[in-house]
């Protein structure tokens, strides 16, 4: 240990390698785009965070306790967006998988490094709009910039904020490109694609929907800013266009966008039971080809949201099949991860806490999902906050709850230090505890029939809608704690050393923080993912 | 409304019971398998909880007939489920055809309901108890969504086309109307209620509120007004006469049927869909009629076809 510690002082790592501003803002090493996109989307996560922060507060009261209904409506429109483009769906690939892609494959860096950092300047042009849009005045069109109240009925700052996301798009393109690219070309001597960690199968997989998918988003924007531009109609039933089209081209993305939110996260908790079960994964290429098919399948699946928006009901019908098939790739992976625990050596630090916790709270968003896909339910529950707790048990149970179990995981190789893991673990059960109380009485809210984005609402909801708010604070205060302890140990924490989980996989075999070239030598791999079988690893 | 804190609203409609079971079902299967995921790690987490740095876990590779397992027993599970929710769905979405038919226009941020008989209301809509009735709906401006929770039914309502939804409320009372599609600035305020009575209160309530002419003595006036009769009651244009829900030759050769929307369409944008035999000289009424207007000359329009007097689509 000790050892470990001067010798992560004096030895030159990609952090220390220079300490200048240019150094940071012209760098093409993916770690330190790694740590770009991390400061950048920690902004925005505490942004969007207020958002609802405040969201909640106002429906402590059924008539709104802080503020008025166009005013919510832009709180509510705000948190969608900074969530979701500039949170969710930029956290694990471009935070995580920015950091890990190369090392776990044994390679240099990502295959265009240039690009990469373009990336991140085309994401933070896109969030720059976006915050334009919120600081000017806000929008109030929601994340779904439905037509044909977007494009025209609105005069708040639907274009920019709707450019901000375009932008952004863009950004997540490339480095889905910059993965697949990568993850065919680059990897070690050895390393086959049977013998790569489930992660880079869950980025895999992310990155094709991130290329296929988000063009569609941006042709669909670009048609509400000309809509908005010139009036040329496409989504406007007054000239002969169709608002229901809208819908489709933005569900077309905006589906599969959910499974690029949360395939990492189950890429994330592979990785995190395997190393804390000190285990391979059970039924390896069953979780891997899992990932394709959720991929896959999650294109074909757009019409659930639309079940009463006035479609056919024999386009329903299709539409529910193809969504209950989504089920099923996702059941199997959850019943492997828990497989993996028998018989296992199991160690509950906190990124295993959040490992776990994902796969109870993924379960039950899952499992919340067949209400939806199931016709004759949805009818019922559509749009109401039903829909809002299926959905944040997916995105925040699920997909935010890996992302912390991953940083909480890659932390000591990324800053070389430990953080204190009493408090990660009292701020990970604060989170689930928060997560639960907020979103659970949305389930009950919801199947009560109260609406979704409703600022006042009728007296009889509000209990419920206290204790949601009441979570929500509990929530609050456990995602500030890690934002604490994680600074002080960027700044005090004690060394890691090269292994401190005594995990597998090629990013653990070098120093922490690993040099600006990775590896001293191109690795050679010579075994299966997750040998945990083999040899006993020494321990930092 | 209900005491204690519920876990359901009120099942006030015929329609309601069927959702609920429905519901219930996936609820126990929800617990279920929660409950086994739970327990189950909770089980392997304190039983293989590692007590020495020593302890060595078993590898195992992983197990063919588990994955067929579980991989078969949700398949059955969903096919279950879709089954029975399509069937259920298919049932609630056809009207009976003896349901009496209200006319519905959501506009920012109201609704404005139109009874047959001629009566109007706003973000109130008075119905009998034990008797169907069809909702035919459209928007003036934004895609709303008419909910009504306590019967479990909900449809968009959008601009530009008609849709449509039905109920038969089972007891009378007051119940929500939300509007459940996002809507702009007053959305949370979009809301309604619905008041069933019993027959003959409704009766009583609807005869104190006519206002002299039904929907369909409405619709002739503006026949009239519009100087529709110009044209086709005089071999112009196509008659009107017995055309509602009938087949009609277009000169590019297609065939449509002359349902709500193709007359909505042909008043709005006549040059959409030329009738085939005749010249396109029909001029837009669009600006000229509203929402509710159209609603009447079509009521009109199909009081032309007696036979047709009731049916919908």
């Amino acid at each position: 240990m000790a050892l470990a510690a001067v010798d992560s002082e004096t030895r030159r790592n990609y952090l220390n390698a220079d300490y200048s501003i240019k150094s940071w803002l012209l760098t093409t090493d993916h770690k330190r785009i790694g740590l770009l996109y991390l400061a950048s989307i920690t902004l925005f996560f505490f942004v969007g965070g207020s958002a609802a922060v405040l969201m909640r507060l106002n429906l402590l009261e059924p008539n709104g306790a802080l503020i008025e209904p166009a005013a919510y409506n832009k709180l509510f429109s705000m948190h969608g967006i900074i969530m979701v483009f500039f949170f969710m769906i930029p956290s694990i690939p471009a935070v995580l998988g920015n950091f890990l892609v190369p090392m776990m494959i044994g390679a240099r860096d990502l295959a265009f490094p240039r690009l990469n950092l373009l990336s991140w300047y085309i994401f933070m042009l896109g969030g720059a709009l976006a915050m334009y849009a919120v600081v000017s005045g806000g929008v109030d069109t929601g994340w779904t910039f439905y037509t044909p109240l977007s494009t025209t009925y609105l005069n708040t700052h639907v274009m920019s904020a709707a450019l901000g996301v375009f932008v952004a798009g863009f950004s997540s393109i490339l480095t889905g490109l910059n993965f697949v690219v990568t993850i065919h070309k680059m990897r070690a001597p050895g390393m086959t694609w049977f013998r790569m960690p489930l992660f880079l199968w869950a980025i895999y997989a992310t990155s094709i929907i991130q290329i296929l998918g988000t063009p569609v988003l941006a042709v669909t924007l670009t048609l509400v800013a000309l809509e908005r531009l010139f009036h040329v109609g496409v989504f406007d039933p007054a000239v002969g266009g169709d608002p229901i089209l809208f819908q489709h081209l933005f569900w077309f993305y905006s589906h599969p966008a959910v499974y690029i939110m949360i395939l990492p996260s189950m890429g994330v908790v592979s990785e995190l039971v395997a190393c804390f079960a000190k285990k391979r994964i059970f039924g390896y290429s069953f979780v891997a080809f899992s990932s394709l098919a959720i991929a896959v399948i999650s294109f074909l699946v757009w019409g659930h949201h639309m079940f009463v928006s006035g479609q056919s009901i024999y386009a329903g019908i299709i539409f529910s099949a193809l969504s209950f098939a989504v089920a099923i790739p996702s059941a199997i992976k959850v019943f492997n991860w828990t497989a993996t625990l028998y018989k296992g050596s199991i160690s509950y630090h906190a990124p295993m806490l959040y490992a776990l916790g994902f796969i109870g709270l993924f379960t039950m968003g899952g499992l919340t999902g067949l209400f939806l896909a199931t016709l004759a339910v949805d009818t019922h529950v559509h749009d109401t906050y039903f829909v809002v707790a299926h959905f944040h048990y997916i995105m925040v149970g699920g997909a935010v709850m890996g992302y912390m179990g991953g940083l909480h995981f890659w932390w000591p190789k990324i800053i070389g230090r430990l953080y204190p893991d009493g408090w990660a673990r009292l701020a990970a059960a604060i989170i689930f505890f928060g997560f639960n109380l907020t979103f659970f009485p949305q389930y009950i809210l919801g199947y009560l029939g109260m609406p979704r984005r409703y600022a006042v609402y009728p007296p009889e909801f509000q209990v419920l809608n206290v204790m949601s708010s009441a979570g929500a604070s509990i929530l609050a205060v456990g995602y500030l704690i890690p934002l604490v302890y994680l600074i002080w140990s960027m700044l005090r924490g004690p060394a890691a050393g090269p292994n401190p989980w005594g995990a597998k996989g090629l990013e653990w075999t070098t120093p922490s923080p690993p040099a600006t070239e990775n590896f001293e030598s191109p690795p050679v791999v010579t075994e299966e993912a997750y040998a945990y079988g083999a040899q006993e690893v020494s321990v930092g | 409304m209900s005491q204690g804190f519920p876990l359901r609203p009120e099942q006030a409609s015929t329609i309601a019971r069927g959702v609920d079971h429905l519901y219930y079902f996936l609820t126990a299967i929800d617990l279920f398998f929660t409950a086994l995921i739970f327990f189950t790690i909770l089980a392997f987490v304190l039983r293989y909880r590692r007590r020495s740095e020593k302890q060595q876990a078993t590898q195992i590779e992983g197990h063919i007939p588990l994955e067929i397992i579980w991989t078969a027993i949700p398949l059955g599970l969903v096919v279950i489920i879709f089954l029975w929710g399509t069937s259920l769905f298919i049932r609630n979405s056809r009207p009976p055809a003896a349901a009496t038919e209200i006319f519905v226009v959501g506009k920012q941020w109201m609704w404005k309901l139109q009874h047959p008989e001629g009566v109007e209301e706003i973000n109130e809509l008075h119905v009998p108890v034990n008797q169907p009735i069809k909702l035919t709906m459209t928007s003036e401006d934004v895609i709303h969504d008419f909910s009504v929770p306590a019967f479990r039914v909900k449809k968009d309502v959008v601009p530009g086309m008609y849709t449509s939804l039905w109920f038969e409320a089972t007891k009378t009372g007051t119940f929500h109307i939300f509007c459940d599609q996002y809507c702009g600035a007053n959305h949370a305020l979009m809301r309604g209620e619905v008041i069933v009575m019993e027959p003959t209160a409704y009766e009583q309530w609807l005869s104190g509120g006519r206002r002299g002419e039904s929907m369909v003595q409405a619709g002739a006036k503006l026949y009239d007004q519009l100087s529709c009769i110009t044209c086709h009651g005089t071999g112009k244009a196509p008659p009107l006469l017995g055309i509602y829900n009938k087949p009609v030759k277009l000169t590019n050769g297609s065939t449509v049927v002359a349902d709500d929307a193709y007359l909505r369409e042909s008043v709005l944008y006549p040059s959409a869909k030329i009738v085939a035999g005749y010249p396109p000289i029909m001029p837009t009424y669009k600006g000229q009629v509203t929402e509710e207007q159209l609603l009447q000359l079509i009521a009109y329009i199909r009081s032309l076809s007696p036979q047709e007097g009731k049916a919908s689509k």
